[in-house]
């Protein structure tokens, strides 16, 4: 019932949001529904063992409305119901054009979301993946930057192919099921020789490389994130992205383990030229969004990696990170929003000696930002260490390649603090004051994690280890 | 047969009450009840309470699948007639004649659903076509209409004289018009000796498969398309693009079901070519439209290359889902054009702002196209999936199915193009006047392609009992 409930909450009152005639009250009903869903995930978490939900769908083909949620399920769901009151929260001020229709399509998002986290059955899956999708489309369309509709629409077309090619892959698989079912398990069970299987991996691998984005299907993301309003990037980078991720670990791993096997140096090394390209661009970037969009591509590249160098500590590094990366990148873009909001500006060259005017926000910026540098004491750090273990232990040479993004990931981030906050004031900053309890509330709770998780990650590796272990106990 | 001989004897009446009604008006009424006469008589045949016999010889033969399909064409003209039978008021000086030639049309379509002889499905094509060649000229005053008019009545006579060749042919190799004939001669010659047709045989199949191709505008034969749906009244171009054409595809999937064996692999060769052919012509083209009008005649041919592959792979998965893509593509494609027809100005920047004006309006278009491109949650989503599982479930032409997500995916370039034109790009659209109930039947229609989106059993269990 848990696992329904989740999606309900948000699909429910994301409907009812948009009834509400732009009246203020939509606000308020989002951040209401958001919490009321944060609890239920927060039940979900702290209940034992696996939930299901089960229940009738379309019999003549084979699909039923299965819900699944084992640990790395519930870890996700945890990280979305965290990021949508936190989001709300930090944007409360920002006012929108149209905003029951703005918090409508966020809940909406949401839903999709939780949807894919949940979902044990390939064609519902599929159904999320889409659903997902089509709100953020809208979003980014209506309420982005200049160059919305373009690019917004290259984000759309681009991971519709993708999914289309799931979709083909989708039902290749299908055929093959002994019980001719879109069943998670009947998925895991089928046979499907070496040949087939390279076939399958190519179709699904696509789909999922492209909503990462690793390298060289990356195009899209900077821009789509730099032209979205930003509450939309922030679940974009925040959650999105990790879309891809827990679709690889969850359908591609297990279904076709000698086509992961056949291609993993060649998605290993695309990885690593990913994560050293974005590092190297984002060094050169004069704007805080495109800075950050780049810095997640690199983060996301190192995932990867770690999920295809197959052991089990490179796969428990992932499960964190994946929550410890949403955290992050999160409380950069609340920053980002705060000072594009106050000053009208997100260039570097436009920017400098914030730190003076707005002190508290400078302190909580710094800690999130060495967090993104994953710094021991923060939580990206632990998630990183065991990533960079996975890979020393599958090919001495990539990690050592892949390690080079580390001291990058330190140029660009303590550039980009020491640009924004340090240095004389100019012109833009010198009206800059500190930012509102709002965001502050927001930003030290994310820092309080960013530190928790950094000392005590102990209970996020237990909450996923059955995920994790369930995919190496198969091989 | 009730249908067949119901939906003549309403174009009759209707004719007649062209005469007889002062009150113009009043004729779409008449023509909305006829049709819910017309859906009852067919479905009385189909449960088994009433059927009107008729001997034909065999010439005809009513199955729940062809039945089955006239219910659905049926209903989307329903739905066609409540949204845009106003319009068809509008169009010339003869509405009750347009009422009467789109029953006569319906006559054409229950024949060919049911056609079991090759005589039938002829004069089934030449009823539906007859009356649509009038009806797309029936903007008499404009030159684009008369110019569309004659370009369909001489392109429609030069295929329907092709057909006739390819029947002759049949005819000649087998001694039979009935569809069984010709594979139980072949079945018969195939328990000695290895199947093997005549070349009159072949010669004849590959006439019926060109001029099938032209009638439901598969590439390299859809050449008239663009400028017929165009230059023709944009309510009748709605009729022409849905139900006409379900039916096209409809006759075209009955007459090749299990012919095709005759030709061997060729016909995989030839096919996958058709297929390939009308994507790549349809999708593309439509892709450089600016008239939202000759956008959706080019994405009905791209459409009809995604029906093509029900005709390809053949199994019950094809049957089911050629139902459903009638269904959904004919709900979509009429929602459309309804709200088309309401626009002052037809090309895409006419769209401009039209969610700021006409809210619902374009809430429902909206709805509509995220089916025609294949968007999950709506009933374009399981026709293209159909599609797609009768192809893998064939087997054999992985390739072939790629090429068609590609092709899918390029699709929903020029359709979003008039959701960005609705929703984000500012501008006043200008619409003719909206009453309220144009938008409850929109909104009906929106609702029954979500509704279908969520649950196709629905409608397909109807087919099994």
């Amino acid at each position: 019932m848990i696992p329904l409930l989740l999606i309900l909450i948000p699909l429910l009152s994301g409907l009812a949001v948009f009834l509400l005639k732009d009246s203020p009250a939509s606000k308020s009903l989002a951040l209401a529904s958001s919490v009321a869903t944060l609890a239920v995930s927060l039940v979900a978490v702290f209940s034992k063992g696996e939930l299901n939900y089960d229940a009738s769908w379309l019999p003549g083909l084979g699909s039923r409305f299965t819900l699944m949620q084992d640990g790395m399920g519930k870890m996700l769901c945890l990280l979305t119901a965290i990021s949508f009151p936190v989001v709300f929260t930090a944007t409360f001020k920002n006012v929108y054009q149209r905003q029951s229709a703005f918090y409508g399509l966020m809940l909406l998002t949401q839903a999709g979301l939780l949807g894919v986290f949940l979902a044990a059955d390939a064609l519902l899956f599929y159904f999320f993946w889409e659903l997902a999708l089509i709100p953020v489309y809208f979003l980014s369309s209506i309420w982005g930057g200049e160059k919305r509709i373009a690019v917004t629409f290259k984000f759309f077309v681009y991971t519709f192919i993708g999914s289309l090619l799931m979709l083909v892959g989708i039902l290749l698989v299908y055929a093959q099921t002994a019980d001719h079912s879109f069943a998670l398990q009947s998925f895991y069970k089928v046979k499907l020789d070496a040949h087939y299987q390279n076939g399958i991996f190519a179709l699904f691998f696509i789909a999922f490389a492209i909503k990462m984005p690793i390298f060289p299907f990356h195009t899209w993301q900077p821009d789509a994130y730099e032209q979205s309003p930003t509450a939309v990037t922030m679940i974009l980078s925040g959650v999105m992205v990790k879309m891809g991720i827990f679709a690889i670990i969850r359908w591609l791993l297990p279904m076709v383990p000698a086509g992961v096997q056949a291609h993993s140096m060649f998605v290993v090394i695309l990885s690593v030229i990913g994560m050293i390209y974005a590092s190297l661009l984002a060094i050169r970037q004069d704007d805080i969004k495109r800075l950050i969009a780049y810095s997640s591509i690199a983060h996301i590249g190192l995932m990867c990696a770690a999920i295809f160098v197959q052991n089990q500590i490179g796969l428990e590094g992932v499960m964190i990170q994946m929550f410890n990366h949403g955290i992050n990148v999160i409380g950069l873009w609340i920053v980002a929003d705060v000072i594009e909001q106050q000053l009208g500006t997100r260039k570097f060259s436009e920017l400098g000696g914030l730190a003076q005017k707005a002190p508290v926000l400078a302190i909580l910026f710094v800690v999130m930002a060495l967090a993104n540098v994953a710094l021991p004491l923060t939580n990206s750090f632990i998630g990183e260490f065991l990533m960079f273990n996975g890979l020393f232990r599958f090919n001495i040479w990539i990690a050592a390649v892949a390690g080079i993004s580390i001291i990058l990931a330190a140029v660009y981030t303590l550039n980009m603090i020491q640009k924004i906050f340090y240095g004389n004031t100019v012109d833009k900053t010198l009206g800059a004051v500190e930012v509102s309890a709002n965001v502050q509330l927001v930003l030290s709770l994310l820092v309080v994690m960013v530190l928790v998780l950094g000392v005590f990650p102990q209970p996020m590796i237990n909450l996923t280890k059955d995920t994790v272990s369930a995919i190496f106990a198969n091989r | 047969m009730n249908a067949i001989i119901v939906s003549a004897l309403l174009g009759v009446v209707m004719m007649f009450s062209g005469i007889v009604l002062k009150n113009k008006s009043l004729l779409k009424y008449v023509a909305t009840g006829g049709l819910l006469i017309l859906i009852l008589a067919n479905l009385m045949q189909t449960y088994g309470w009433y059927t009107v016999n008729v001997n034909s010889h065999d010439l005809l033969r009513f199955s729940k699948f062809g039945l089955f399909f006239n219910t659905i064409a049926f209903a989307a003209t329903f739905l066609y007639l409540i949204l845009s039978g106003k319009d068809i008021e509008h169009t010339g000086i003869y509405p009750a004649e347009y009422f009467a030639l789109i029953f006569f049309v319906l006559c054409g379509v229950s024949i060919m659903s049911s056609f079991n002889g090759l005589l039938m499905l002829f004069l089934g094509i030449e009823i539906m076509s007859i009356p649509l060649y009038i009806l797309t000229g029936a903007d008499k005053k404009n030159l684009k209409s008369n110019e569309a008019s004659l370009k369909y009545f001489l392109m429609g006579a030069f295929s329907t004289g092709i057909m006739l060749l390819g029947i002759t042919l049949i005819y000649g190799a087998t001694g039979s018009f009935l569809l069984g004939a010709q594979s139980a001669i072949n079945s018969a010659a195939a328990s000695g000796a290895p199947p093997r047709a005549s070349y009159l045989q072949i010669a004849g199949i590959i006439l019926l498969f060109v001029s099938m191709s032209f009638k439901v505008s598969a590439a390299p034969f859809h050449f008239w398309t663009p400028d017929v749906y165009d230059g023709a009244p944009s309510v009748f171009t709605s009729f022409m693009a849905t139900v006409v054409k379900a039916a096209g595809f409809f006759a075209f999937i009955r007459l090749f079901e299990g012919q095709t064996e005759i030709l061997g692999p060729t016909w995989k060769i030839l096919i996958s070519f058709v297929i390939i052919a009308t994507l790549l012509v349809g999708n593309i083209t439509a892709v450089f439209q600016q008239s939202v009008k000759r956008m959706l005649a080019y994405s009905s041919i791209a459409q009809a290359g995604f029906m093509l592959f029900a005709i390809y792979s053949a199994n019950d998965l094809a049957k089911e889902g050629i139902l459903l893509y009638a269904t959904a593509y004919s709900l979509a494609t009429i929602g459309v054009f309804a709200v088309l027809i309401k626009m002052k100005d037809y090309t895409l920047d006419g769209f401009n702002g039209l969610a700021k004006t006409e809210p619902v309006l374009a809430l429902t278009t909206t709805i509509c196209l995220l089916s025609l491109s294949g968007i999950p949650l709506t009933a374009g989503f399981f026709a293209k999936y159909y599609m797609l599982a009768s192809m893998v479930k064939a087997g054999g032409a992985v390739w072939l199915v790629i090429v068609a997500v590609i092709f899918a995916a390029v699709s929903v370039y020029y359709y979003f193009r008039v959701i960005q034109s609705m929703y984000f790009k500012d501008g006043v659209a200008e619409t003719s006047e909206i009453t309220g109930g144009f938008k409850i039947g929109l909104i009906f229609v929106a609702a029954l392609i979500v509704l279908f989106g969520l649950l196709p059993s629905l409608l397909l269990n109807y087919f099994y009992f």
